[in-house]
């Protein structure tokens, strides 16, 4: 029998050290703050990071409102041609709200040019002008007939744009990366910021805020009745609430109870909320932008040739409300009701974008998303 | 005087290699002429081989083999053979069960074929083992409790792999094959059956497995505290007045006023690590064949608290603007 000493002792907690290191870069620095939001020690509580608030806060400031217009009995549509929604506005609160919308949109150095053909303002020459009519109409839309999500705050066009000709927080359908003849994707297992990295489905939104896929999966019966929902399923839904909580910076118990996510009368009212939310967000995307599918050029549509569209987090952008609140639409009434002529529905897309990879077959809805989806060419198989 | 602990041991006893206990056939199956490493001195043994491999040991490798290369093969094509992409996403990438839309029924390559033949090479991968760790057992001379305790493993395995989705009637319902995937399709089981901590075997199966490693922890703790009186030679010294095991029972005794001897420590520790997945395997089993959601079968058998909560109202699709659903 021998012994034997070691020198390197060192290497040890060195290796230990740099595996230390490498397993929390990826986490956040404690402290967090927990605000506790429901019954005591049940977990229904919100867990926020305060040195992300602060840049959330500060992220989501909204701009002070233009200074009123002097009221004049003149309506819009006297001084200027082609107004097909705005011309009953007094001149001056026009002015004033074509000001406002510049500078949301479309601030310099575009400006006005940026829509308007400068020797002819009335022209629809410029498919961005078409495109800000039927936003407007969008905006009026929401809220007015949909203040079961938006409230009394309602949206304005800064709570998407803010600053940007397109917003920042939009989406197209995620075709995933490119596969291998005869390889079947199932539209999963990728990592992607729609989901929060998950795994789970990474583009819950084409299937869910575009197409209307039934987004309940949990069994309302204890014992079994036939075969319900099977798990593929529950991930997609998974996968969209992932986007919801990363988007509006909540946990699930935000909404949920999270000792049964499916019960109405465990849940809090802020799901109430997000359940007319999701449909809100499809009839923007269904009526209000696929239909301008036709007159976007190129650079403004996804790989598959599809309209970029509304998602949570287009105007959350990771606040809870989005501008944490702020009610910016007091301040611009003429984006609070419905005006004008009921908007003509766009002409339906002649030629159908391509199959959009995990869409399945839409049940009857007269919209041209759902036009496209019938036609797509050869179904891909869901999963 | 160096004492030799393992991790900490400052020097390490090379003995000269050794082949082991001859068995009744003898020495013949056992491969390779064996080396001494340093870094398995530290955790164990410094002595890696002589190996028995056989006929068992052989098939099984070559059944994992074809199954991880499966796997990874279907995982590489899902990034299109990137390379780069192969490994920036490995944790995220996965080989899927097939479509639900094909049941029972043996599906295209495409489509989960590869998952079935995976599964099914995993499996017997795994069984050939199983019948390894049996024989061996008995070419010892060893009882065959290691044998059945991973047996009791293979049968969550096989629950949540072949025998659920069988009952189910679709293999869809099975788990992926991917590292994240996996865990999130596990919780995605759970929410989409109502929330499993409601799942009488799932609470089972947590106090086993919570009570494994506490059971762990105070098995293993005693004996190094009694090492300094040889309570490593655990059974040795059962017979014994004022020995390490002694002490080490007289210290549970004093501290809670019963005590484990020697002997049945390992019957509990073997029972509650068994358990953990024989009843976690029958709450897998029950789930979605004979309960569908566990939170309210919890509330029609007293298991749910009720406590005051203000309660969502019910959105009505008929307050919908017209047009949209």
């Amino acid at each position: 029998m021998s012994t034997k000493s070691f020198a390197h002792r060192r290497l040890l907690p060195v290796l230990a050290g740099g595996l230390a290191v490498l397993a929390v870069t990826g986490c956040e620095r404690p402290p967090m703050d927990a605000q506790q939001t429901g019954f005591r020690g049940v977990a229904l509580e919100q867990v926020t990071n305060p040195r992300i608030q602060a840049r959330l806060a500060a992220a989501n400031v909204a701009p002070d409102p233009l200074p009123p217009a002097a009221p004049v009995p003149t309506p819009a549509s006297a001084v200027y041609q082609n107004l097909q929604i705005l011309g009953d506005l007094p001149l001056t609160e026009f002015t004033r709200l074509m000001a406002a919308i510049t500078a949301w949109v479309a601030p310099a150095p575009d400006d006005c040019s940026y829509c308007h053909n400068l020797e002819n303002m009335a022209s629809d020459e410029k498919y961005t002008k078409v495109v800000a009519r039927s936003m407007l109409q969008l905006t009026q839309h929401s809220n007015e007939a949909w203040k079961s999500h938006v409230a009394e705050t309602g949206v304005t066009c800064y709570t998407c744009h803010r600053g940007n000709a397109v917003p920042q927080y939009v989406w197209t359908t995620d075709p995933g990366p490119a596969q291998p003849s005869r390889f079947v994707a199932t539209g999963q297992n990728i990592a992607s910021p729609t989901v929060a990295y998950a795994s789970l489905p990474f583009d819950p939104l084409t299937r869910f805020l575009d197409d209307d896929h039934p987004i309940s999966v949990v069994s309302e019966t204890a014992l079994p009745e036939g075969y319900g929902q099977d798990i593929k399923h529950a991930e997609w839904t998974y996968g969209l609430m992932m986007h919801i909580s990363d988007s509006l910076g909540v946990n699930c118990t935000y909404c949920h109870n999270s000792r049964s996510f499916y019960a109405w009368d465990q849940s809090s009212t802020a799901r109430f909320t997000a359940w007319y939310a999701i449909r809100h967000v499809r009839d923007i995307n269904r009526n209000y932008i696929w239909p301008l599918n036709d007159i976007l050029p190129d650079s403004r549509k996804g790989p598959l040739g599809d309209p970029k569209r509304v998602a949570c987090v287009t105007c959350h952008q990771g606040v809870n409300k989005p501008l944490l609140g702020a009610p910016m639409l007091k301040d611009y009434p003429a984006l609070a009701t419905v005006t004008g002529a009921k908007a003509e529905p766009a002409p339906a897309a002649t030629d159908a974008p391509p199959a959009a990879m995990i869409r399945t077959e839409v049940e009857a809805a007269p919209t041209a998303a759902a036009k496209v989806s019938e036609q797509a060419a050869p179904q891909q198989p869901v999963m | 005087m160096a004492e030799y602990q393992n991790i900490f041991t400052q020097v390490q006893v090379h003995a000269p290699a050794y082949p082991g206990v001859p068995h009744e056939e003898g020495q013949r199956d056992r491969l390779g002429k064996p080396v001494f490493s340093y870094w398995a001195g530290k955790l164990g043994d410094a002595q890696i081989g002589p190996i028995y491999l056989g006929a068992t040991g052989v098939f099984s490798l070559m059944c994992g083999f074809i199954a991880i290369e499966i796997i990874g093969l279907n995982m590489w094509a899902s990034v299109n053979w990137n390379p780069i992409e192969f490994i920036r996403q490995l944790p995220w990438l996965a080989l899927e069960p097939p479509p639900p839309e094909y049941g029972l029924s043996l599906p295209p390559l495409a489509e989960g074929g590869w998952w079935l033949l995976a599964g099914f090479f995993l499996t017997a991968s795994i069984l050939l083992w199983w019948v390894r760790t049996y024989r061996r057992a008995i070419a010892l001379g060893m009882g065959t409790h290691l044998a059945w305790a991973f047996a009791a493993a293979i049968w969550l395995y096989l629950v949540l792999g072949f025998i659920r989705p069988l009952l189910m009637g679709s293999w869809s319902e099975a788990v992926p094959f991917g590292i994240f995937p996996h865990l999130d399709w596990t919780a995605a089981f759970s929410i989409r059956y109502g929330n499993l901590f409601y799942n009488p075997f799932h609470m089972l199966s947590i106090a086993f497995l919570y009570g494994s490693t506490l059971l762990f922890a105070m098995h293993g703790a005693t004996i190094l505290a009694v090492s300094r009186y040889g309570g490593d030679r655990e059974i040795d010294q059962v017979v014994d007045r004022g020995t390490a095991a002694e002490r080490a029972a007289l210290f549970w005794r004093w501290t809670m006023g019963f005590n484990a001897t020697m002997e049945s420590i390992h019957r509990w520790a073997l029972w509650f690590a068994v358990l953990t997945v024989i009843t976690g395997g029958i709450g897998i089993l029950l789930t979605g064949t004979v309960v569908d959601n566990w939170y309210l079968w919890g509330i029609k058998h007293g298991l749910v608290p009720v406590y005051p909560m203000e309660g969502a109202p019910v959105p009505d699709a008929g307050l919908l603007p017209a047009g949209v659903n």
